[in-house]
C-alpha cells in the first residue's frame, strides 16, 4: 500500500486530543523566574532614563533590567538583505527613542508572573514626545539626517512608458490594503536555561527556524555555536509571525545568563496585538494600459509599505515578493513595480501567511475587474485573454524574488480556470445572482486566478534512521506550526522504505538533534524536506536490501519490503526478514541503516489556483456575509489531500478576516486601536463560509523527486480578491471597491451615495 | 497583598488541595496548581475560548473566573475526557474528521462541544455553529470541527 496521496489521520493529533501535548507555556523548570516587559506606552519619544526604585523594591522582584545593563547588539535581518538597512534594525531593549506603541523598554524578572506584572507597571520610562509619524506616503526622519524611507524595492521588464502613451486606454486607481497579521491562538513565549556547569544555553520555545535563531542568538550573546540549542515544543499556530527571533527571545537567554535562573516570559494577547508582527498594509497607485479586447498591455504600479517602527527578521521581504508575484498568471507584456518600504511609529511589521501575494492578488484581480467593467466584459473572460498560454509555461518572468529567479514550472492556467467555471456552473450562477439582484437583493460573485510559490531552498538535510526494533526515526532541521509535518514526511519515508506509518517517528526543531536546518516558511517543506526524505529514505531501503541479500542468500533485486518485511519476490511464504533483524544484523556487522540526504534547489515551484466567492450584502447594516466559496488548486501531486484541504480552507478563513474584518487602527496620536479581541475581529464560525475545494494534480513539479507543490498559503493567498469582486459585483460598482478590509460602514457608505 | 488562601478544587473528579491568592484565576490554578496544562490561555478576556472547561456540567471560560470561587464545584478538562485510554468520541471524531491542525484552541472546543451536547444531544448544525462560534480556531476555517462535532453528536446518542 502506498501512503502518499492517501487522507491518512495525523500521526500528531493524539496528545493535542487529550491534553498531553506540551506548549511552551506548559513546561516548568526547577527555581524558574518570570519575565515581564515594560513597554512604552508613546509611538514617539526620546527615552531620558527610568525611575525603577520602586519596582525593584516590590514583593518579589529579581531584577530590573534596562539597556545599559544588557549589552545587546540589535536584531539581525534574516531575510531578502537589500542594502542600507542595519541601521533601521531593533534594539532588544529601546536606548534612547521608542519608536512605537509597545517598544521594549525594560524587563522586571521575579518570582511569579503576577508579581512581575505587579512590579512592571511601578516601573517609570521618562520620555519626551515626539511628532508620531503615521503616514508611510509621506516620510520624515527616523533619526537625524536619515530618512524614514528604508528602501525602493525596484522590479520590472519591458517598455512601460511607451506601452503607456500607445493604449487605446488607460486607467488609474489607488487601492489600499490594510494592517492585520496572523495572530495564532498559541501567543509567543519563551524560556531561557542556562547550564553553568556545562556552558551551554538552552532556549525552549523555539518555532519556524530552530537552527537560525540558535545562530542569531549565540552571535548576540557572544557564545559558540555548540553551546546552545534550541527547542521547538507544540506550537500554537505560527502563519509567518511566530518562530522570528524578537526582543523576548534574546532577553530569556540573557537573563536566565545573568540571574542564573530559568526565566520564562509568556506573551499575553494585549502585548502580542502590539508586540508580534503585524504585516500587509499597502498603498498602491496603479497604471494599467489595455485595448478594445480587454488584454492588459501595461501595468505601472507604485506602492508605499507601512512596515512600523524598525526593520526586524524579514527585511525587504514582503515588499520584494509584492513587487515579484502581483502579475501572478497573467502576460502582462510590460510592467513596473516600484515599492517603498516606509517606517512609521507603529508596531514593525513583516510576513504574515501569503506575504505580499494577499495584497497583490487583491491589487491585480481589481485590475482585471475594474478593465472587464470598463469594457462590459465578462470577468472570467477578460480573465481568460490575459492568462499566460500553456504553451509559454515553463514562464521566465525576467526578474527575481528571494534571490531566485521567478519562473513558473508547469501548469495550464486556463485549463484549472475551465475546471472551476464547470465545478461553480458558472453560467447558471451568474444569471441565477442576477434575477436575485433584480428582485433588490445585494448579491454578487467575484472570480479570480492566483499563482502562489513555493519550496524556497537552497536546501534542506534530513537522516533516516533504523532502529533494532524495526522503528524508523527520520530527523529533521524543519519545523512544525501545526501544519501536519509530521504525518506528510511520515508517509513519504513510509513509502520509501516500504514500512508501516505507525513505525516512523519524525523529529524536527531540535538544534541539539541534527546540526543545519532551514525551518518551516515559505510553504517549504513538503517540497524541501520531503524531497530530501525520499531520497534518504530510498537510501536506507538500499542498504536494508542489501544486507537482507547476504542474509537470505538472495540478490538484492529479486528482495521487496512491504510493511517492514523482506522477503524474495514471487515467494510467497518463503524466507523473510523483519526490517529490524535487517537492523540489527547490520549494526553487529558495523554498518547501521540509516542514510543522510540533502536536496538541493535554486528555483521555487509555482502552484497555481483560482477562488471564487458569492456575497450577500445586507442594505440595511452594510454588512457582508460569504454564502459559497470555492478553492480550485494545483498541487502537482498530493501528499495527503484532507490535510491540504485543511490548509486551503483555514487559509480561506484567514483570507475572509483580512477581507472584512481584521484591522489594527490607529488614532492620530498614535495610539493603538486594536488591542483586544474585542476590537480585532477575527472570524469564529459563523462567519466563515463552507469552503468547496477542487484540489488538482494535473502538473506535477518537475523540480522535485515526488512532483509536490506546497499548499500553505494558497487558501489565504486571493481571498480579499475574490471577495472584492464579489463585493462590486453585488452593488454593481466594481470601481467602489478599492479598499481591504471591506467593512459595513464602507459598503454602507457607497449604498448611500 | 491579600493572604493565600487554602481550598479545595474537584478537578475530574479528584480532589486537589491548594493554597492560592485569592486573585488567582481558576485557568492559572489548573494550570500550575493541579497541574493540568491541556487548559489553554489565548486571550485571558474571556473572548477566545480556548480555556473553556466544564463546572457542574456547563462549558465557562476559565480565565474569567477565581479559583477561590469555584469550591464545592464539579470542574470538568480536557484530561478527564478518555476513560481509560479509551478516547471520547469527540476527540475520535476530531482525529478522524481533521479538526484540528496546531490543537492549540481543541481542548476548549471539546469541552464547549461536550457541554452543548451534553445539554442537548440533538443539535441542529446551524445550531451546532452558533455553539462554535462561541470559540475562536485560526487553523482550520471550522469547517472540520462543525464536521466532526455533528459526527460525534451521532455517535453519542442515546
Amino acid at each position: 500500500m502506498s501512503y502518499v496521496g492517501q487522507s491518512v489521520r495525523r500521526l500528531e493529533d493524539p496528545p493535542l486530543l487529550t491534553g498531553d501535548a506540551m506548549f511552551v507555556a506548559d513546561l516548568a523548570f526547577p527555581d524558574m523566574a518570570a519575565m515581564r516587559v515594560v513597554r512604552s506606552p508613546v509611538p514617539h519619544g526620546r527615552l531620558i532614563g527610568f525611575d525603577t526604585a520602586e519596582a525593584e523594591n516590590a514583593p518579589g522582584v529579581i531584577a530590573v533590567l534596562t539597556a545599559s545593563d544588557l549589552d545587546l547588539p540589535p536584531i539581525e535581518i534574516r531575510m531578502t538583505k537589500v542594502g542600507g538597512l542595519d541601521p533601521y534594525r531593533q534594539p532588544v531593549l529601546a536606548k534612547d527613542r521608542v519608536r512605537y506603541v509597545g517598544e521594549p523598554v525594560a524587563v522586571v524578572i521575579a518570582e511569579d508572573p503576577y508579581l512581575a506584572e505587579d512590579a512592571a507597571e511601578l516601573v517609570w520610562p521618562e520620555i519626551e514626545d515626539l511628532e508620531p509619524q503615521l503616514d508611510p506616503m509621506v516620510p520624515g526622519e527616523f533619526e537625524d539626517g536619515l530618512s524614514s524611507e528604508v528602501a525602493l524595492v525596484e522590479k520590472g521588464y519591458g517598455d512601460v512608458d511607451d506601452g503607456l502613451a500607445a493604449s487605446p486606454h488607460v486607467l488609474e486607481v489607488e487601492l489600499r490594503v490594510g494592517r492585520h497579521t496572523g495572530v495564532p491562538m498559541e501567543t509567543r513565549g519563551a524560556i531561557g536555561v542556562w547550564d553553568p556547569v556545562e556552558g551551554v544555553l538552552h532556549m525552549f520555545g523555539a518555532a519556524k527556524v530552530p537552527h537560525y535563531n540558535r545562530f542569531a542568538i549565540a552571535t548576540m550573546l557572544g557564545l559558540e555555536q555548540d553551546k546552545v540549542h534550541l527547542f521547538e515544543n507544540h506550537v500554537g499556530g505560527g502563519f509567518g509571525v511566530r518562530g522570528e527571533l524578537y526582543p523576548e527571545d534574546v532577553l530569556v537567554c540573557a537573563s536566565a545568563m545573568r540571574l542564573g535562573r530559568p526565566v520564562r516570559w509568556i506573551e499575553d494577547r494585549r502585548e502580542h496585538f502590539i508586540a508580534t508582527n503585524h504585516s500587509r498594509d499597502q498603498v498602491h497607485r496603479v497604471k494599467v494600459g489595455f485595448d478594445h479586447t480587454g488584454f492588459i498591455h501595461v501595468v505601472d504600479d507604485e506602492f508605499w509599505q507601512d512596515q512600523g517602527g524598525y526593520v526586524r527578521t524579514h527585511g525587504a521581504t514582503v515588499a520584494d515578493l509584492t513587487g515579484a508575484m502581483l502579475p501572478g498568471p497573467y502576460l502582462f507584456p510590460a510592467y513596473r513595480s516600484r515599492g517603498h518600504i516606509v517606517l512609521t511609529n507603529k508596531t514593525p511589521a513583516g510576513t504574515y501567511r501569503s506575504p505580499g501575494r494577499y495584497e497583490g492578488s487583491f491589487i491585480r484581480e481589481r485590475i482585471l475587474d475594474l478593465v472587464a467593467a470598463e469594457m462590459a466584459m465578462d470577468p472570467v473572460e477578460t480573465r481568460r485573454i490575459n492568462l499566460i498560454p500553456p504553451d509559454n509555461i515553463p514562464f521566465d518572468r525576467q526578474y527575481s524574488a528571494l534571490a531566485t529567479e521567478v519562473t513558473y514550472d508547469s501548469g495550464d492556467y486556463g485549463r484549472l480556470l475551465d475546471r472551476v467555471v464547470e465545478r461553480l456552473g458558472y453560467a447558471e450562477l451568474r444569471a441565477d445572482l442576477q434575477s436575485r439582484r433584480a428582485n433588490g437583493e445585494l448579491v454578487g460573485l467575484g472570480v479570480v486566478c492566483f499563482v502562489e510559490k513555493s519550496g524556497l531552498g537552497p536546501f534542506d538535510e534530513v537522516r533516516v534512521e533504523v532502529g533494532g526494533e524495526g522503528s524508523v526515526e527520520v530527523i529533521t532541521g524543519a519545523a512544525s506550526v501545526g501544519q501536519g509535518v509530521e504525518t506528510a514526511i511520515a508517509q513519504i519515508c513510509a513509502d520509501g522504505i516500504g514500512v508501516d506509518i505507525d513505525s516512523i517517528r519524525v523529529t524536527h526543531g531540535q538544534t541539539d538533534r541534527i546540526d543545519r536546518g532551514m525551518g518551516a516558511f515559505a510553504t517549504r517543506v513538503t517540497v524541501m524536506t520531503g524531497s530530501a526524505t525520499s531520497i534518504a529514505a530510498a537510501q536506507v531501503r538500499e542498504q536494508a536490501l542489501q544486507q537482507a541479500a547476504s542474509l537470505l542468500e538472495a540478490n538484492p533485486a529479486d528482495l521487496r519490503i512491504e510493511r517492514g518485511r523482506i522477503s524474495v519476490e514471487g515467494s510467497p511464504g518463503g524466507p523473510s526478514l523483519t526490517l529490524g533483524e535487517v537492523a540489527a544484523a547490520a549494526a553487529a556487522a558495523g554498518a547501521n541503516l540509516t542514510a543522510t540526504a540533502e536536496f538541493n534547489t535554486d528555483h521555487m515551484t509555482y502552484p497555481y489556483g483560482v477562488q471564487a466567492a458569492v456575497v450577500e450584502i445586507d442594505p440595511v447594516t452594510g454588512g457582508c456575509r460569504v454564502t459559497e466559496y470555492l478553492v480550485g488548486y494545483d498541487v502537482g501531486r498530493s501528499v495527503n489531500p484532507m490535510l491540504i484541504e485543511g490548509q486551503l480552507v483555514g487559509g480561506v478563513a484567514q483570507g475572509v478576516g483580512g477581507a472584512l474584518f481584521e484591522a489594527f487602527r490607529y488614532d492620530e496620536s498614535g495610539q493603538p486601536l486594536a488591542t483586544s479581541f474585542m476590537d480585532y475581529l477575527v472570524p469564529t464560525a459563523s462567519e466563515t463560509p463552507q469552503v468547496d475545494v477542487l484540489l488538482s494534480e494535473d502538473f506535477p513539479s518537475p523540480l522535485n523527486p515526488i512532483g509536490v507543490k506546497g499548499a500553505g498559503e494558497g487558501g489565504i493567498n486571493a481571498v480579499g480578491a475574490a471577495i472584492a469582486a464579489a463585493v462590486g459585483d453585488a452593488l454593481g460598482r466594481q470601481d467602489a471597491i478599492t479598499e481591504l478590509p471591506i467593512t459595513p460602514g464602507s459598503i454602507w457608505a457607497i449604498l448611500s451615495g | 497583598m491579600i493572604p493565600p488562601r487554602d481550598i479545595t478544587l474537584l478537578v475530574n473528579g479528584r480532589e486537589y488541595s491548594v493554597q492560592v491568592e485569592p486573585r488567582k484565576t481558576l485557568a492559572d490554578t489548573i494550570r500550575e496548581d493541579c497541574g493540568l496544562t491541556g487548559t489553554h490561555l489565548g486571550c485571558e478576556h474571556g473572548v477566545c475560548g480556548a480555556c473553556t472547561i466544564l463546572i457542574d456540567g456547563s462549558p465557562v471560560r476559565s480565565c474569567l473566573l477565581f479559583a477561590v470561587q469555584c469550591q464545592g464545584t464539579a470542574i470538568e478538562t480536557v484530561e478527564g475526557l478518555a476513560t481509560d485510554g479509551v478516547l471520547h468520541p469527540l476527540q475520535e471524531a476530531f482525529w478522524e474528521h481533521h479538526g484540528l491542525q496546531c490543537g492549540f484552541c481543541t481542548p476548549g472546543f471539546l469541552m464547549l462541544a461536550k457541554g452543548a451536547l451534553d445539554e442537548d444531544p440533538s443539535l441542529t448544525r446551524d445550531e451546532l455553529r452558533e455553539v462554535l462560534s462561541s470559540n475562536l480556531c485560526r487553523c482550520t476555517g471550522y469547517q472540520n470541527i462543525l464536521i466532526a462535532v455533528e459526527a460525534a453528536a451521532a455517535r453519542m446518542r442515546p
